[in-house]
């Protein structure tokens, strides 16, 4: 038993790490150039393989071949570790997330521990270390700027963070990412608690805190990936750059794998939290045979890149925010906002029927 | 003078942001989906589609010599073009014609004759100052090479790029 | 809940197993050296990382005694949030490594002395302390959930000091709220 539990947790390690991540990052930064592109009328990256496809191949060894440089008055050891720091949390969040049902009767989730959402978020604030240190240790103004930028952000932005998400916990009575998951089957998805119980008006009334809480973590997942309505960590126009402007070759696409990966593993929060996971509606889970084991985890990944396909288009569409808006909108609304809705679910949760 | 510049008092539908949000992301959408529909007009895909066939007759490509239908070298080294190209890019060494040939009242023929394509700037002054109509610039953009060297053009490139012009004045051909 | 036919008990986590030591030295030893590099460190920002490898290691000790919610809030509040506020104002403040001065022996010797005379007292009384000796019997595999345990205790047996402590971080935050406030013009 202790070894075939190893055994497992080492293939899915792998397996999400170097089959599904690591590629999938390539292929983000891939489809974010194209998306870009094509929402700003131009064609983008197609000129390696058919359709740009093996951009990203080219990318890195771009990066690889570029020179490493070190700036002299640079701090060396912070300097160095920064980039290890920034990719890390990304990586490790996806841990806890359940990315499909079971396969083989080993169910698709690495660390299925009771602690589920507050381990993302733990993990998910020390990514804020890569950025500081990274501005702190290349001792130039601006990446520094960008530090402290950056730390300042994370912090007020992870308040409305766990805040937001209270009402999904209340709902499932549990932490952990794969009784969410279960009980949005079972129930409908948070997004749409009504669908499958149509004549309960408590669930349509329910529907409103739920869009809520949703709108509130997706906008401090935006915050706390640094993607562009609040990008001024790097804000590549009034900072050059921000915390990575002294950063070239292997550490500068470490941190840009990190950013990526960040998002990726956001987005597959969302969908656990909000759409229901791996769950589609009319398909069974894996314990009706492997083929349905695969297609869970299909639907998941699906899910995930229609998030981060969303998380794009917003990028494109929006100017950044200036920072005293950025800390006003966390502090003086969001923050609120999540704060009542945990009361309006409270309110609600009595008429919910139970599980 | 100071001006302050009064700030728009907004609505408390324009301070909700989201239907605003919500329009940029419309007008996003309507481009990317236009893009994918083919709709788009873009830019010209340069190696695999070439604006050759609709350059203007006026276009100012590389500089060449040209010979004439008797297939003789029309640049008779008077180096006017040397002089006047701005980047200098241009350099002769005048040699002498035998008294046997046929053209020799015309003495002198350009027994070297370069054109620095990276000085080149393409302006057509040596063209415009030619007295004998010998220099062209043709319709060729497209100059590259691995080294400096590459890039300059020799007698023989230019005369390549420039092959035989037609209909010029022959007035060396006339008996004096 | 855990037993659902979802995730088998059995995939989870074998709940029998005890705290590998080989994990503890580990962790306890991270734990220490990097405690110690929080004071021998000049830099303050290398003081203030070493701090948070520090709170790390501890985070690890919690969760190999499957005190999973403590060991992650742990990481949440010190490492993820206090430490980067630390960071924060350090980094504001432009605070400059220190200087090396020159050891004051008389001071030094007097520390020392200090902490040998309480290394002593606590190895003292722990010897003599009866309950010391034996070990604890390992825990009913009910405590499995500590998130529900430690809200159900906090909601019944501790209720009192819970709002208590919830009105203290209260007025802490409207007296934030007074301080920080612009003076009207």
């Amino acid at each position: 038993m202790d070894s075939f539990f190893i055994i497992t947790s080492l293939l899915k390690i792998v397996g999400i790490l170097f089959v599904v991540i690591l590629p999938m990052v390539s292929y983000v930064v891939y489809a974010e150039r194209r998306v870009s592109a094509f929402i700003q009328d131009r064609l983008g990256p197609n000129r390696v393989g058919p359709a740009g496809l093996f951009q990203p191949i080219a990318d890195i060894f771009k990066l690889l071949l570029k020179e490493d440089f070190t700036p002299r008055a640079a701090n060396t050891f912070y300097y160095w570790l920064a980039p290890c720091l920034a990719v890390m949390p990304a990586i490790i969040t996806i841990a806890v997330v359940p990315f499909g049902s079971t396969l083989f009767g080993v169910p698709m989730v690495i660390a299925d521990v009771n602690v589920g959402i507050l381990f993302v978020f733990a993990i998910a604030s020390l990514g804020v270390y890569g950025i500081v240190i990274g501005g702190w240790a290349s001792n130039s103004k601006y990446p520094f700027l960008g530090g402290i930028r950056s730390s300042a952000q994370m912090l007020s932005y992870e308040l409305s963070l766990g805040l937001s998400v209270i009402p999904v916990f209340m709902l499932v009575g549990n932490l952990r990412l794969t009784s969410v998951v279960r009980y949005q089957i079972e129930h409908g998805w948070f997004i749409a608690p009504f669908v499958g119980d149509w004549i309960n008006p408590w669930k349509w009334l329910l529907t409103i805190p739920m869009i809520v809480s949703f709108l509130v973590f997706m906008i401090a997942m935006f915050a706390e990936t640094n993607r562009l309505p609040f990008d001024l960590p790097e804000a590549e126009q009034e900072l050059a750059g921000g915390y990575h402007t002294e950063y070239s070759s292997m550490k500068f696409a470490l941190y840009f794998l990190g950013e990526y990966a960040a998002m990726i593993t956001g987005s597959a929060v969302i969908v656990t939290l909000f759409f229901g996971g791996w769950h589609f509606p009319g398909i069974p889970d894996g314990s009706h045979g492997w083929i349905f084991g695969l297609i869970n985890i299909a639907v998941f990944f699906t899910k995930v890149t229609i998030v981060i396909l969303f998380f794009m288009w917003i990028r494109w569409t929006l100017p950044r925010f200036r920072y005293d808006q950025l800390m006003r909108l966390g502090w003086l609304f969001f923050f609120e906002i999540a704060l009542v809705n945990i009361f309006l679910v409270a309110a609600i949760l009595p008429y919910i029927p139970k599980v | 003078m100071a001006v302050t510049v009064p700030r728009p008092r907004l609505t408390w539908r324009e301070r909700l942001y989201l239907p605003a949000i919500v329009a940029g992301l419309a007008i996003t959408f309507k481009h990317f989906k236009n893009m994918l529909l083919g709709r788009t007009k873009v830019t010209m895909q340069y190696p695999e589609q070439k604006w050759d066939s609709s350059l203007p007759e006026h276009y100012r490509g590389a500089p060449a010599l040209v010979r004439d239908e008797d297939g003789r070298v029309r640049c008779v080294a008077c180096q006017l073009c040397e002089f006047i190209c701005p980047p200098r890019a241009i350099k002769i060494l005048p040699g002498e014609i035998p008294s046997t040939d046929r053209f020799a009242k015309v003495e002198k023929y350009p027994e070297q004759f370069d054109i620095d394509m990276i000085r080149c700037i393409f302006c057509g002054m040596c063209e415009e100052v030619c007295p004998e109509q010998a220099i062209y610039l043709r319709k060729d953009y497209a100059i590259t090479g691995f080294t400096r060297a590459e890039m300059v053009h020799d007698k023989e490139k230019l005369l390549e790029i420039g092959g035989v012009m037609h209909g010029v004045v022959l007035k060396w051909n006339e008996k004096k | 809940m855990l037993g659902s036919p979802f995730f088998p008990q059995s995939a989870i986590r074998n709940p029998q197993s005890i705290m590998s030591p080989f994990l503890f030295w580990i962790f306890a030893l991270l734990m220490l050296v990097f405690g110690a590099a929080v004071v021998v460190n000049r830099n303050p920002v290398a003081s203030a990382l070493s701090l948070v490898v520090s709170f790390l290691g501890l985070a690890a000790l919690f969760m190999s005694l499957d005190a999973y919610f403590l060991g992650i809030i742990q990481v949440l509040v010190y490492a993820g949030a206090v430490m980067v506020l630390f960071l924060f104002i350090i980094m504001l403040l432009d605070l400059r490594a220190e200087t090396r001065r020159r050891i004051n022996w008389l001071a030094t010797a007097g520390g020392i002395a200090v902490a040998l005379v309480l290394l002593m007292q606590i190895s003292f009384v722990v010897s003599r302390f009866q309950l010391a000796r034996q070990t604890f019997p390992a825990l009913p595999g009910s405590t499995i959930d500590d998130v529900r345990n430690v809200g159900a205790l906090l909601f019944s047996n501790y209720n009192l000091p819970f709002q208590i402590v919830g009105v203290l971080v209260l007025v802490a935050t409207i007296g934030v709220v007074l301080l920080s406030r612009r003076e009207p013009r």
